[in-house]
């Protein structure tokens, strides 16, 4: 039954998704919903999506509750889980109404909202893939496909209707015109894969509050590149004078002491590339974080490397400085000079703090690639 | 007569139920319309309650978003509708397809009790017994609009009407207020006197006799309540109006189908305000019911674990939310209780001994008939302010309890009986929402609208106000204002369709 709930349940969507992109600029800067994450969904709290009449504030709440307790002691915490009377057809208390958003959807709200081209994958972008899918069933096929079910059901379905089934001695037989066989389809897909390098500089200068402006910004670049491709894959490279491959809960957690040298960690990616991540097949996008420091020295070495190596195989080279209060934030003016501002693969940004995400992300993005 | 929406009908052994349920209830003597029941499943159930009841009712985002909840409430298993009755001639009830049939039993004989309140209880007396036809009606009108004039512009039209919908006055129906006579003339055309509006009667009398026959002091209350009332017909409205959604309706400039849309709204919401106004005294009345019926006659042993259960449920106390079903039921109870025992009246009030009071019986044996007068004649408020006692208030545990603006909580109050009481009527009165007049519609003399709170204690939420004030700005379409007090101050909160002001700012500049 169709029925007329499901269109203004879908009509109710539609604001909610409005809401949320009104909101976009806050939920992208606050990384709140980054940890209520579930699979596919995130579940966003929306403020007061009612319609508003005249009402009582505070002092006017309150009401008759029934139970043991002295005078003065509290029931129930104020804000917005207010108790409602739950009476005489009044509200029955405000809610702070959650909904869950995919994750596709978020990113075509992000995409629409930051104007985000849609990325056009280099390479073998066309190649696809045949795989076999068991999804339907037919009256032919070898014995090792027999849907043993779907036989006695049509066994006992015929018998029904010769009325040769009987109920005090049930049993049923199938004939070879009742047997059911599993079959398959083919299915290509295309190919389009991606492998997103995440690259921080974990010296002492990067503080917590730095590590969850990046958290944040490359949780939006995921959402965001994933809706772009079929298949990611994500890999985590930490760094200060010497660097590694980590796994993601290290990479957000890891603070070291040591000075800072930006060369040892395209290196480490660019083992990781050569290994695991054939340029010819695969969209590689690298987003590198650091506040700007980097041993002297080192710069010669990292501009070579980036420029000769990373590059030419990189989609996008992404360099997001943080802002820190022990950094030098040298780093982004030797990119600059070394390339320009504009180049086509490198793209440079500077995070000053949470609000400076959404921008960045627009920078970083913003180029189609 | 034919199911209303298709949905499965019953089965023998529900026809059977219901043939058993309706005659315990008729037997008690209730009085109902006749009663078609639908058996439902839970996602329909859902959808049915987020439209009030009303699976044809106009279609708007609001019940998309309830239904949500609902649904959401149900698959986490934290709320499960049983039962839901729609007043109407017939009256349509739905039950949930997946309930037990111990569940079945005790819903029906609930819905009989409704739908006895429903026919008797004289604030429905006025409600439109065809309202699923009408509301059917309203949709279709209301999708014709939207097909029309579109979809978007019509809902926004619609959010617009929903921010005034509960400014009605609920005792109108019962209420006639408006006095369509033309006003009576006073003075002969040719009177001298006609210039001036105010003149008082003067009786022809001799020069040394008039002081008598035309006494100043006479002439001079004349003339005043002559001005008064004419200051009173310069007035627009001449009285304060507590239905502003038909001030609105009848004076605001708009487009037909606007106003049809306004009034579909306005109807709805008067038919709904007396299931508002009594939900303690229907749901204690329905559950009195089903409990009696259960107990003592359709109960069998088997059904006992699961009915208790489902009792034990519906009528759990809460410290923060007290229980309609609950509060109704006992106080039923309390009434048949003392009406058994004559244990009221002016014998029984004069009485100071408290022992004696508790052991009074005069063996009277009018609490059946007593309860079944009570659930005629009254609503929520007059129900609580006539029967809640003392006794009752301390047997049942009740305090008043309030949000506390230094500790951020909600904490009890008071366990004296007069603050309980007061503040519980506080919380029905007007259904727990301010009351509100428009007292000038022609504000300034510059056609904008001036609404006014009648402060009770409690002030106005103010963002919540500025909202409303937007939406009534769209239907006025002239500055809107509304005064209202603030920490004992009176201030005007206005907008005028650009910024929201309050008369506080201005001061303070």
């Amino acid at each position: 039954m169709v029925m007329k709930i499901d269109r203004d349940n879908s009509r109710f969507k539609e604001i909610v998704k409005g809401k949320i992109r009104q909101n976009l600029r806050k939920y992208v800067t606050h990384g709140e919903m980054i940890g209520r994450k579930g699979k596919d969904l995130v579940s966003i709290p929306l403020p007061q999506l009612d319609v508003p009449h005249f009402r009582y504030g505070q002092n006017g709440k309150g009401g008759v509750g029934q139970g043991e307790g002295e005078v003065g002691q509290p029931i129930a915490p104020g804000g917005d889980g207010e108790p409602g009377q739950g009476q005489a057809g009044s509200d029955e208390g405000q809610h702070v109404l959650e909904v869950d958003v995919s994750l596709e959807e978020l990113a075509e709200i992000l995409g629409q909202e930051l104007k985000l081209p849609r990325i056009e994958p280099k390479g073998k972008a066309n190649i696809e893939d045949d795989k076999v899918r068991y999804t339907s069933v037919r009256k032919v096929g070898p014995e090792s496909l027999r849907h043993f079910r779907r036989t006695y059901v049509q066994a006992l379905k015929r018998q029904l209707s010769e009325g040769s089934y009987r109920p005090n001695d049930p049993r049923v037989i199938p004939y070879k015109d009742d047997r059911r066989y599993r079959s398959w389809q083919t299915v290509s897909e295309p190919v389009a894969n991606a492998v997103i390098l995440y690259i921080m500089d974990v010296s002492g200068s990067m503080t917590d509050d730095q590590k969850e402006i990046v958290r944040t910004e490359a949780f939006w670049i995921d959402t965001w590149l994933r809706s772009q491709y079929t298949g990611i894959e994500r890999r985590y490279i930490i760094h200060d004078a010497a660097a590694k491959e980590v796994d993601e809960e290290t990479f957000y957690h890891t603070r070291e002491s040591g000075g800072t040298r930006i060369s040892t960690a395209y290196k480490v990616a660019l083992s990781l590339i050569k290994e695991k991540f054939d340029p010819t097949q695969w969209n590689i996008y690298a987003f590198q974080f650091s506040d700007g420091d980097n041993w002297g020295e080192d710069n010669r070495q990292s501009l070579a490397m980036l420029k000769d190596e990373l590059l030419p195989i990189c989609n996008l080279f992404c360099y997001g400085q943080v802002e820190s209060p022990y950094g030098s934030g040298e780093y982004i003016r030797v990119l600059e000079e070394a390339f320009g501002s504009e180049h086509e693969q490198l793209v440079l940004s500077e995070i000053a703090n949470k609000e400076a995400i959404y921008e960045s992300i627009k920078t970083f993005l913003g180029k189609g690639k | 007569m034919p199911a209303l929406h298709r949905f499965r009908s019953l089965t023998e052994e529900l026809i059977e139920i219901q043939r058993q349920m309706e005659g315990h209830a008729r037997a008690y003597g209730l009085d109902f319309f006749p009663t078609i029941f639908e058996v439902v499943d839970a996602d329909q159930l859902n959808a049915v309650a987020a439209y009030g009841g009303f699976p044809t009712r106009y279609p708007h985002w609001r019940f998309g978003m309830e239904y949500e909840q609902l649904q959401k409430g149900y698959s986490y298993g934290l709320q499960k509708i049983y039962e839901l009755v729609i007043n109407n001639d017939p009256c349509y009830a739905y039950l949930l397809g997946s309930n037990g049939i111990t569940d079945h039993k005790l819903v029906m004989a609930h819905v009989y009790g409704h739908c006895d309140f429903f026919k008797n209880n004289a604030w429905f007396a006025k409600t439109n017994r065809r309202m699923i036809d009408d509301m059917a009606n309203h949709g279709n009108r209301i999708r014709n609009y939207m097909d029309r004039f579109g979809v978007e512009e019509v809902e926004n039209f619609i959010d617009c009407c929903l921010s005034v919908e509960d400014l009605i006055d609920i005792y109108s129906p019962h209420i006639k207020r408006r006095d369509d006579k033309p006003p009576p003339v006073r003075h002969d055309e040719d009177d001298d006197d006609a210039a001036d509006p105010t003149s008082p009667t003067r009786y022809q009398s001799k020069g040394y006799l008039d002081h008598y026959v035309n006494p100043r002091k006479a002439m001079d209350a004349e003339r005043a309540e002559l001005k008064k009332e004419l200051e009173r017909k310069e007035n627009f409205p001449s009285e304060p109006m507590r239905d502003v959604t038909l001030f609105v309706l009848e004076n605001a400039p708009l487009k037909n189908w606007q106003a049809d849309v306004l009034s579909i709204i306005r109807e709805e919401a008067y038919y709904f305000a007396p299931q508002g106004q009594t939900k303690i005294m229907n749901e204690g009345w329905a559950t009195y019911w089903h409990s009696t019926i259960m107990t003592k006659h359709a109960m069998e042993a088997k059904d006992l674990i699961c009915y208790a259960d489902h009792c034990s449920g519906t009528l759990a106390g809460s410290r923060t939310r007290l229980n309609p079903y609950k509060l109704g039921v006992e106080l039923y109870r309390d009434i048949e209780d003392r009406w058994n025992r004559g244990a009221f009246g002016e014998d029984f009030d004069n009485c100071d001994d408290w022992q004696e009071q508790q052991h009074w019986n005069t063996k009277a044996g009018l609490g059946r008939e007593k309860i079944f007068e009570v659930r005629r004649v009254h609503n929520d408020l007059t129900f609580i302010d006539e029967f809640l006692t003392l006794d009752f208030c301390r047997r049942h545990k009740l305090f008043s309890f309030g949000y506390q603006q230094e500790s951020g909580y909600y904490e009890i109050e008071s366990r004296e009986f007069p603050n309980v009481k007061q503040r519980l009527l506080y919380n029905l009165t007007n259904m727990g929402r301010p009351i509100i007049y428009v007292t000038d519609g022609n504000y300034k003399n510059r056609g904008e609208l001036l609404l006014e709170h009648r402060f009770s204690g409690a002030e106005l939420q103010q963002n919540y106000a500025q909202d409303t004030l937007t939406s009534l700005y769209k239907l006025w379409k002239r500055p809107v204002h509304i005064e209202t007090k603030l920490e004992g101050a009176t201030v005007l909160w206005s907008f005028d369709g650009k910024s929201h002001t309050s008369s506080e700012d201005k001061k303070k500049a």
